[in-house]
């Protein structure tokens, strides 16, 4: 394998991996934030053994994103040096702010948060809680600024050879961004809703000691996962509406649509053949995708073959069609899990509405499993927006095969990947390890009367 | 002045605050599995530095994030130049980070003393590592008229550099020693004054060979920019005060001088860099500089703007989680973990 493949593959794998802990420590930090404000303003206890409780897991997660975060940081430079150069002018700043501006907020904060329980107040101490929240959440819009631009470049010219910044007030309302961000918090409110749902499941199940604790905390679990879930789904339609106008190729590989259409057909299930452009089998509903992309069943939806040609009038020859196989099935897994995700949670709220879910053994098994189903969503959401950008690093202005380092040879990125690899599959293990045996545990009740909060 | 030379400064902010902070944090992980005798004592150890440890780091990030932001060329050409050493500090810095959280969640003695272990070597390598780094740029690394990095993992190897890593180990080991005797109380107080003693007449001699192979194997005494005097004079000076307050039990007065020593060896480190920010061993002409490394005039005034106003923030409530965390740690205290 080349150096390209290499240094792609790795930064794919990092990727993903410190991914599956970001959306956990987004959502989760806003509801321990919530439970916490609960316990300031009823002073009931159980709120507090349910911040200490989710707290403690929290916990465990957010010690794995800082670890893996740190790559993030420096591999651009590493890895993406070309990239580096061409884009410092503008992706550097929000990555610069996002340290500035989040990671301090949510780093230091957070010390104080998990030492300062008998040093603060319980009301700063909630405060603080929401200032690790915010911080966190912050620097989601921070690298999501710097990541649209590369979808949708903004406030830029071409000048001394690179991507110069003229207007950052452009970066910042970005329309790309202001609908991936919702998209991303959304779906990092639904993971930690099923996060907290699911392992609520489990103690449900084992009727363990503190049921109540867990009644409740499923509850507060279905309605945040349902929050999340439904808002995810309504701005991934607003976001697919946006993506046909603006990345209309990554659409098109989305649905393996091959040529325009008018009316178009969406695609239920394609088996295709990606080297001559054509289904080998497909399922396809006519006029479905012009109605969601036009709310109407006609208009016109651009097919890739059609999108190549254009393309090659405007940037030169070359092969513009992102891995399409790829993109279509991500595509339908995210979509796919997202509404399962909704199917499982309007089980559990009525569930929660007619009796006592105790009674539903084998709904709460299911929520037990679908812990997984945001986290497999997150990762092919991402798998799929990256990759059917390519060949573009940036789109329009830097090709991928561009931005690499071209004095890091093929057996430094090899030696780098393994390395990595097998470092975060030991940490996966061990992380997956705590996380069930400090979920299984259950909670402590703390010494009646002894943990009052102070009068507020 | 410019914009680049007010960047350059905030630059050398950023590493000084850096290395101030993580300097003590590292230097506790490297003592901590010969301070602590036992678990509990391991657990004060860590918990001195347990609420900061986190915040004090990112001014690494922020560090990197301005070096990207301010003087893109640098920091492509410099972190794909240092590949095999940043995978190397990247993969301890990962274990590190996880191992303040996990140490704690088993309770077999073997658990903990392998995390242990991990802090002691996660804090060891990212302090040799740096100094080799730092020190590097100002010795030079094959860099050719494109910016492109020539040579190898060994080109950052050189008396110098290898000085520079040792220097800051103990530095830094004696710094954090130093913050030990201030942050605990009793026993543990008193087995950090005695490391600190220790390791106090090696921080001395390597720094002041360090200070020499600088004047003997670098430009930093001669070249174009500015001479910086007194400065690493000061740095070794300070460091050697260290002895006389540690002796009279004035844990204060030797944690500032340690502090006052590291604060003033990164800001000589960049005075001797000045203007350029990595120097070419090939050829002085090839060196990156403020202006030929550095982003549009746009994007450094905008981000001046921005650090203005949020630097001051950060300073106002990180220093507050100084104050609220500034009780003596004994094995009797209430430890959190």
């Amino acid at each position: 394998m080349d150096a390209l493949l290499l240094a792609r593959l790795q930064f794919a794998i990092v990727t993903v991996y410190h991914f599956f802990f970001v959306p956990l420590t987004l959502g989760l930090s806003v509801l321990i934030a919530l439970m916490e404000s609960r316990y300031v303003t009823s002073g009931d206890p159980r709120y507090k053994t349910m911040t200490k409780f989710w707290g403690k897991l929290f916990l465990i997660n957010f010690a794995m994103g800082v670890a893996t975060g740190i790559v993030q940081e420096f591999q651009f430079g590493m890895n993406w040096s070309e990239y580096s150069r061409f884009m410092g002018d503008i992706f550097g700043a929000p990555l610069a702010i996002e340290a500035l501006l989040a990671f301090y907020m949510e780093s230091v904060f957070l010390g104080v948060w998990i030492f300062g329980w008998n040093k603060l107040s319980p009301k700063l101490h909630a405060t603080v809680m929401w200032l690790v929240a915010i911080g966190s959440n912050l620097s989601a819009v921070w690298i999501l600024a710097a990541n649209s631009f590369m979808q949708q470049p903004v406030g830029y010219a071409l000048r001394n050879g690179r991507a110069e910044m003229t207007d950052f007030f452009a970066l910042l309302t970005n329309e790309h961004l202001w609908i991936q961000w919702p998209h991303v918090f959304a779906s990092a409110v639904a993971t930690a809703g099923f996060f907290v749902a699911g392992i609520s499941a489990w103690h449900l199940l084992r009727k363990s000691d503190n049921l109540e604790i867990f009644r409740r905390s499923f509850r507060w679990g279905v309605v945040y996962g349902l929050v999340g879930t439904v808002l995810v789904i309504l701005v991934g339609h607003t976001q697919a509406q946006y993506m046909i106008r603006v990345q209309p190729m990554k659409m098109a590989a989305a649905e393996a649509l091959w040529n325009t259409e008018d009316p178009a057909a969406m695609s239920l299930f394609t088996i295709g053949n990606e080297k001559e452009r054509r289904d080998v089998f497909a399922i396809r509903i006519p006029g479905a995708l012009s109605f969601l992309v036009y709310n109407r069943f006609s208009g016109e939806v651009r097919g890739i073959n059609q999108l190549q040609d254009e393309y090659e009038q405007t940037y030169g020859p070359g092969d513009y069609v992102p891995p399409v196989a790829v993109s279509y099935w991500t595509f339908r897994i995210m979509v796919g899990a997202g509404f399962l995700m909704l199917l499982l949670l309007l089980f559990s709220l009525r569930a929660i509405m007619k009796d006592d879910v105790v009674d539903s053994p084998r709904l709460l098994r299911l929520m037990l499993w679908a812990i997984g189903l945001p986290i497999l969503a997150n990762s092919t959401g991402w798998i799929f927006t990256e990759m059917a950008r390519q060949p573009w690093i940036v789109f329009g202005l830097q090709r991928t095969s561009d931005a690499v380092s071209n004095t890091v040879g093929a057996g430094e990125v090899a030696f780098s990947l393994v390395v990595f690899t097998l470092l975060y599959a030991v940490l996966m293990i061990v992380d997956v390890k705590l996380l069930t045996r400090y979920a299984r545990v259950g909670v402590v009740e703390p010494a009646p009367g002894a943990e009052a909060p102070q009068a507020v | 002045m410019d914009l680049n030379t007010v960047w350059f400064i905030l630059i050398t902010v950023l590493f000084t605050g850096f290395f101030f902070l993580e300097g003590f944090d590292y230097g506790v992980g490297i003592l901590l599995p010969f301070l602590g005798r036992n678990d509990r004592e391991r657990r004060v150890v860590i918990n001195t530095i347990g609420p900061v440890w986190d915040g004090n780091e990112v001014w690494m990030l922020t560090a990197g994030g301005a070096l990207f932001a301010a003087f893109p060329h640098f920091y492509a050409t410099f972190f794909s130049g240092a590949y095999l050493a940043l995978v190397l500090m990247l993969v301890a810095l990962i274990l590190r980070a996880v191992s303040f959280e996990f140490r704690s969640k088993d309770e077999s003695p073997t658990w903990r003393n392998r995390w242990d272990w991990i802090i002691f070597s996660g804090s060891l390598v990212p302090a040799l590592l740096w100094g080799v780094a730092m020190s590097g740029l100002l010795y030079g690394l094959p860099v050719d008229a494109r910016m492109n990095f020539t040579g190898n993992f060994f080109d950052l190897l050189s008396p110098f550099t290898l000085a520079g890593g040792l220097t800051a180990v103990a530095v830094f080991t004696l710094h954090g020693a130093a913050y030990l005797s201030l942050k605990t109380a009793g026993e543990i107080r008193e087995r950090a004054r005695a490391a600190a003693m220790k390791v106090w007449p090696a921080a001395v001699i390597l720094l002041v060979v360090y200070v020499v192979l600088a004047g003997t194997t670098t430009d930093f005494f001669d070249h174009v920019g500015f001479n910086p005097g007194v400065v690493p004079v000061a740095a070794i000076l300070a460091l050697i005060s260290v002895r006389y307050f540690l002796g009279t039990g004035k844990d204060g007065w030797a944690f500032v001088m340690t502090a006052f020593s590291i604060v003033c060896s990164v800001v000589a480190l960049f005075i001797g860099l000045f203007p350029r920010l990595l120097v070419s061993s090939m050829n002085p002409e090839w060196s990156l500089t403020i202006y030929n490394a550095s982003s549009s005039q746009y994007t450094l005034k905008v981000m001046t703007i921005v650090a203005l106003i949020l630097v001051p923030f950060v300073l106002v409530y990180q220093g507050w989680t100084y104050w609220v965390f500034r009780k003596r740690l004994t094995v009797d205290s209430e430890l959190e973990y």
